[in-house]
């Protein structure tokens, strides 16, 4: 009796020693996972600037933590433009991107991709393909862009599902002929979805136009900053009232 | 239950007593009916982009019936709530969904019914079986809960949902359907760990997948019963094909401690191979309450 009892404290205090020792060891390789799974995590949050997410996507850091990587939004695509990132894909593993100069987003109107989306990582308010902001198109090559060397290419501007109004034509003088003009694709902020079609169609063999990330696409003013023509539309008449009298200060002999 | 017993045990050829006793489909039927579930789901899945049939949409991670019922697997769920994000309600839905149905039915079921990492494990550990090799390392098979604790507490410290980044079962699932890439690598780094390096390893040891479901199944009614533990011959067959071996011993051996014949442990997956390897059938599947049945005066 007594030696089964020994038995049981040797028994035990093997468990206990057992006990810590998986203990350390769970702590131990708890902390070189952590550390191995936050910084992929980390890197995982900045992408390619080429890959481009659904239309009605929340910020990147937002949509990681929502994307459950089901893949209802591309199966739901009927242009085949979304796919999901594989392991080494320069996007967060099995998460939706499309790459506009292969397959751009052809904006259908009622929206597919955010209708299947289950955990709303894409954004149902988004009711109007036209207020999408997937990214920004940028006229970013501007020494071999056609249309800026004089030729009248005007690809990306015709292809634009919102000519007129994301994509315009600005006039300018050619400086090399003298008499002709240049007609300068000119994007707006305020109309581009981003939807890359005009990057998929650039003549070019790499594109001059590319759709970036807004944030990298924009600037931004700062938040004090006032535009005095703005103001003074606003206010109805100049923020100065009475224009500053300079003293003249021509030599004598010329008065 | 010595390790003696154990070596005499995996040194016979593994279900030949079976085969003997109650013939190949006797032997195999449930490992077949699993693997017929396996591809079955699997092939209800790739029916949609492949012939363009979609009774089922998307992948494990979340899916619809019919472009109707909503499921969503409630571990991924879970992390995307930590996270913070606050999700939509078919998400919602759709997990409770999966939740309830792996509560019946034995959480672990998804493991050994429907994950498809089950295939790669068991195939490594066949191959294991076959070619002699054994443990080399020893790792506590409390580090799966672990991982689910670090998977669960990391997006809450972050923001970030990390498991999902790397999660083979999901990428597995995700990668047969919507292209794999160079994840095949990372499959078979599971598959040549579980055969060189730890048996079991992935699935029994490390996937907070399992870890989540052996929780969501704690107090599930179906369940593993040894109800004629007396008829045990002690051939060891049921521990060898096991995933979880050490979920048998108190079911099968306890009665003199009292312990009931049911497989109670949250981690039996309720994959039937007992049931079928056993040449005097001591293990059928039944509910968990045989037990306070047998326990009553």
């Amino acid at each position: 009796m007594s030696e089964r009892e020994a038995n049981n404290r040797n028994k035990d205090g093997r468990n206990r020693r057992q006990f810590l020792t998986d203990s350390a060891r769970g702590l131990c390789s708890m902390g070189l996972i952590s550390v191995g799974l936050v910084s992929y995590g980390r890197q995982a949050q900045s992408h390619a600037p080429e890959a481009i997410r659904p239309p009605g996507a929340l910020p990147e850091h937002e949509f990681l933590s929502a994307c459950l990587r089901c893949g209802l939004c591309v199966e739901d695509c009927p242009y085949d433009t979304l796919k999901l990132a594989q392991l080494t894909d320069p996007v967060a593993n099995g998460t939706p991107y499309f790459v506009a100069r292969d397959v751009p987003c052809e904006m259908c109107e009622d929206i597919p991709c955010v209708g299947a989306c289950p955990s709303g990582a894409l954004d149902k308010s988004l009711d109007n393909i036209d207020d999408a902001r997937m990214g920004l198109a940028v006229l970013i090559d501007r020494e071999t862009c056609l249309n800026v060397l004089g030729l009248r290419c005007d690809v990306c501007y015709r292809v634009c599902p919102l000519i007129e109004d994301a994509i315009t034509l600005k006039l300018e003088r050619n400086p090399r002929t003298g008499s002709h003009a240049l007609f300068i694709p000119t994007v707006h902020s305020d109309h581009c979805t981003g939807c890359g079609k005009c990057e998929a169609a650039c003549v070019l063999d790499e594109a001059a136009i590319k759709v970036l990330p807004i944030d990298l696409a924009k600037g931004s003013l700062g938040k004090h900053y006032r535009l005095g023509w703005e103001e003074k539309e606003k206010a109805g008449h100049s923020l100065m009232p009475d224009l500053i009298k300079l003293p003249t200060r021509l030599p004598e002999s010329s008065q | 239950m010595s390790s003696q017993k154990l070596k005499a045990g995996s040194a016979h050829l593994i279900g030949r007593d079976a085969i003997a006793a109650k013939g190949y489909w006797q032997t195999y039927r449930l490992l077949l009916l699993r693997r017929l579930v396996q591809i079955t789901t699997l092939g209800l899945f790739l029916l949609g982009p492949v012939a363009g049939v979609w009774l089922l949409k998307g992948n494990l991670s979340s899916s619809q019936i019919l472009e109707a019922v909503p499921l969503s697997d409630p571990f991924v769920y879970l992390q995307t709530l930590i996270a913070g994000h606050r999700g939509e309600t078919t998400m919602l839905i759709g997990a409770a969904i999966v939740a309830v149905f792996y509560l019946l039915v034995g959480g672990r079921s998804y493991c050994s019914w429907v994950c498809p990492i089950n295939p790669v494990t068991d195939l490594s550990g066949w191959l294991g079986r076959r070619l002699g090799i054994g443990r080399k390392v020893s790792i506590s098979r409390w580090l799966r809960y672990w991982i689910l604790a670090l998977s669960l507490l990391l997006p809450a410290i972050t923001g970030m949902v990390v498991w999902e980044l790397v999660n083979p079962v999901s990428l597995l699932h995700r990668g047969i359907i919507f292209g794999m890439g160079m994840g095949w690598y990372f499959i078979g780094a599971i598959f040549l760990f579980d055969l060189f390096v730890l048996p079991k390893g992935w699935c029994g040891h490390i996937c907070p997948m399992g870890a989540f479901y052996s929780l969501v199944g704690k107090f599930s009614p179906l369940r593993v019963k040894a109800s004629k533990r007396d008829a045990c011959n002690d051939c060891m067959d049921c521990f060898a094909v096991c995933p979880e071996p050490q979920v048998i011993k108190p079911a099968l051996k306890g009665k003199e401690k009292g312990v009931g014949p049911v497989i109670l442990s949250p981690n039996c997956t309720n994959c039937g191979r007992c049931i079928d390897i056993c040449s005097v059938n001591v293990f059928e599947y039944g509910s968990r309450v045989a037990n306070l049945m047998e326990n009553q005066p």
